[in-house]
């Protein structure tokens, strides 16, 4: 189970945080928007550092889940949960159709694409406003409840986030050190390469794409229900660019890479609140240096760099 | 018959813009391989610096001069600062870097500029020419006529004289213009300058028709980019007719369809272009090396 441990550790202390701070802010509130950041960068990482698939269009899944409960639930009277299921098998639909025709580009062309596809799922949102109710969105939606148990507060929805989060987190981890998980690396290393091996790298990617994308849906569903309100302004193609910004701050490829990266991107808002109008240039600025200086990203080498210590420790002892 | 000559109208001179940004996407990307998502922003700063300069009290000309030169500075700077460090980065990483900088530029703009919407006086009278029943304001035809003109100027550079000659060698192969003694890190530096300039002429030409804020910059930069992939990708005049096809066909499809879905329309036809031929209508197809 060592492979696991740091997954535990990590679980423990997000499992425990609101035992020991019930009533801080931090914990409480921003640690939702925090859970719901991690998901998506966990399961944009799938695609972008295991399948080394640049997607500038994520949020645009993340949309999807969470317009299509509001609209479900709201306009149509469905139960939340069937709500959410009916979401993701769109999603599921959409994403696998549109996956082998996007995935089969490559470098800036899939950039293009899939910043393209983002766009127009965002353009959808404000312009259907008679589905989508426009730029002023929809709000209330019902009440989620889980076993009977209504989720109406903060701090129950911290558990489920937190849960929804860790899950992810989990399935990730795994997936990373399975056949799967090998597969889909050696597309990344070289696809041609892959293929001589005999990975249908046309599967891979399709299913990685696509499983990506049910895991942003769901968030997406689930952050609709937390929030009580959808409007467009939330799935821009800024917010992809902010998930991208996540997974390679914390280092590509990297599942607590990209935990540490939402985790590091969702606090500074508040941080910086100090210097509000100074937020857009510094995000700016930690893409720039870090792509440049640390293209590894910050978990990563901060890891490399403690191997290191540790090995020259034991190599003097 | 009238409402579609009023639309080609309209969609030559949004066409005209998107063609010189895409212009300026492909010399960066022939020069140095790197698709620049901070083109849009050169557009920005063109026009906003131009728009402040005339505030100070400078005349027009010498106002929209400066903003171009300020512009190319800029340019100068994102090679010698954010590419030029990342010498081995992927094509991943770059697009990061130069989605950053255009982040980072706008934050600028943002901290020195304001939110504000500004526009640009035109250059000449603004009373409409009529064309049949349809209308042209003087400057949709300089927009035109300095597209076309820059356009020229900028194949007569690459063209005819020895600079631009060395920049394009530097695209087909870096190592091989070394050894024939060109300075390939000068000739970064200038089609990174150059391509800038272009922006800021893209954006003087267009603000007094649809004025200009800090985050104007990023769609007509995507739209530059969607330009320069239907054009086929490091194909300059491929690039200047994918502008203009775009913008033709977007304006036309917004006015039959739905105004709301410009943008939408837009990216559509990127996206078929790409499912269906993803070297674009001029490119060649190209061979992965392994």
């Amino acid at each position: 189970m060592k492979r696991l441990s740091g997954f535990a550790i990590f679980a423990a202390v997000c499992l425990l945080l609101p035992v020991i701070f019930p009533d801080n802010y931090y914990v409480t509130v921003v640690g939702l928007t925090i859970f719901v950041n991690i998901t998506l960068a966990v399961s944009l990482n799938l695609l972008m550092g295991y399948a080394g698939q640049i997607s500038l269009g994520h949020a645009a899944f993340f949309g999807l889940g969470a317009y299509s409960s509001a609209i479900l639930t709201i306009k149509y009277g469905l139960n939340p949960w069937l709500a959410m299921i009916f979401g993701a098998a769109l999603v599921l639909c959409l994403s696998y159709v549109l996956s082998r025709p996007i995935l089969r580009l490559k470098g800036h062309y899939l950039a293009m694409a899939t910043l393209g596809l983002g766009i127009i799922v965002h353009i959808f949102f404000v312009q259907a406003d008679e589905l989508t109710g426009g730029p002023d969105g929809i709000s209330g939606l019902p009440t989620l409840s889980l076993f009977g148990v209504p989720i109406d507060s903060d701090i129950k929805w911290y558990f489920v986030l937190c849960s929804y989060m860790l899950l992810s987190v989990l399935f990730s981890l795994n997936i990373a050190d399975s056949r799967a998980g090998r597969a889909l690396s050696a597309v990344h290393g070289s696809e041609i390469a892959a293929q001589m091996m005999g990975i249908d790298t046309a599967k891979v990617k399709s299913y990685i794409f696509v499983f990506s994308a049910l895991m942003a849906t769901i968030a997406g569903s689930l952050f609709a229900h937390q929030q009580d309100f959808v409007s467009p302004e939330s799935f821009s193609f800024f917010f992809s660019i902010e998930l991208v910004t996540m997974v390679v701050l914390g280092g590509l490829g990297s599942t607590f890479g990209a935990v540490m990266g939402a985790f590091i991107l969702s606090i500074l808002p508040e941080v910086l609140i100090v210097f509000e109008d100074f937020e857009v240039l510094i995000f700016g600025l930690i893409l720039m240096v870090i792509m440049i200086f640390l293209p590894e990203g910050l978990f990563v080498s901060l890891k490399n760099r403690a191997a290191i210590m540790l090995s020259k420790r034991e190599s003097g002892s | 018959m009238d409402q579609l000559l009023q639309f080609l109208i309209s969609g030559l001179t949004v066409g005209s813009i998107y063609a010189l940004v895409a212009l300026g996407f492909s010399i960066i990307y022939n020069a140095s391989d790197v698709v620049n998502f901070a083109q849009g922003e050169f557009v920005m700063i063109g026009a906003m610096s131009a728009i402040f300069l005339m505030k100070a009290g400078l005349s027009y000309p010498l106002a929209a001069l400066l903003a171009i030169a300020i512009t190319a500075g800029v340019g100068l700077a994102l090679e010698k600062f954010a590419i030029e460090p990342a010498k081995n980065a992927t094509v991943v990483s770059t697009i990061i870097i130069t989605i950053g900088a255009s982040i980072f530029l706008r934050g600028a703009a943002l901290l020195i500029w304001g939110k504000e919407i500004y526009g640009l006086p035109p250059f000449t009278s603004n009373n409409p020419i009529k064309i049949g029943n349809a209308t042209i304001l003087p400057q949709n035809l300089w927009v035109m006529l300095g597209t076309a003109v820059t356009v020229l100027a900028v194949k007569y550079f690459f063209d005819r004289t020895k600079m631009g000659k060395a920049i394009l060698a530097c695209s087909y192969n870096k190592k091989a213009a070394y050894l024939v003694g060109i300075n390939v890190k000068k000739m970064l530096l200038v089609a990174y300058g150059l391509s800038a300039a272009l922006g800021a002429a893209a954006g003087l030409l267009v603000t007094p028709i649809t004025f200009m804020s800090y985050g104007a910059g990023v769609m007509l930069g995507l739209k530059g980019f969607c330009a320069a992939i239907l054009g086929g990708m490091g194909n300059s005049m491929g690039a200047v007719l994918g502008g203009i096809l775009l913008g033709i066909v977007e304006t036309v499809g917004a006015g039959f369809i739905s105004s709301g879905y410009k943008d939408a329309i837009a990216f559509f036809v990127i996206l078929l272009v790409l499912f269906i031929k993803p070297s674009g209508i001029l490119g060649k197809g190209e061979a992965e090396r392994v």
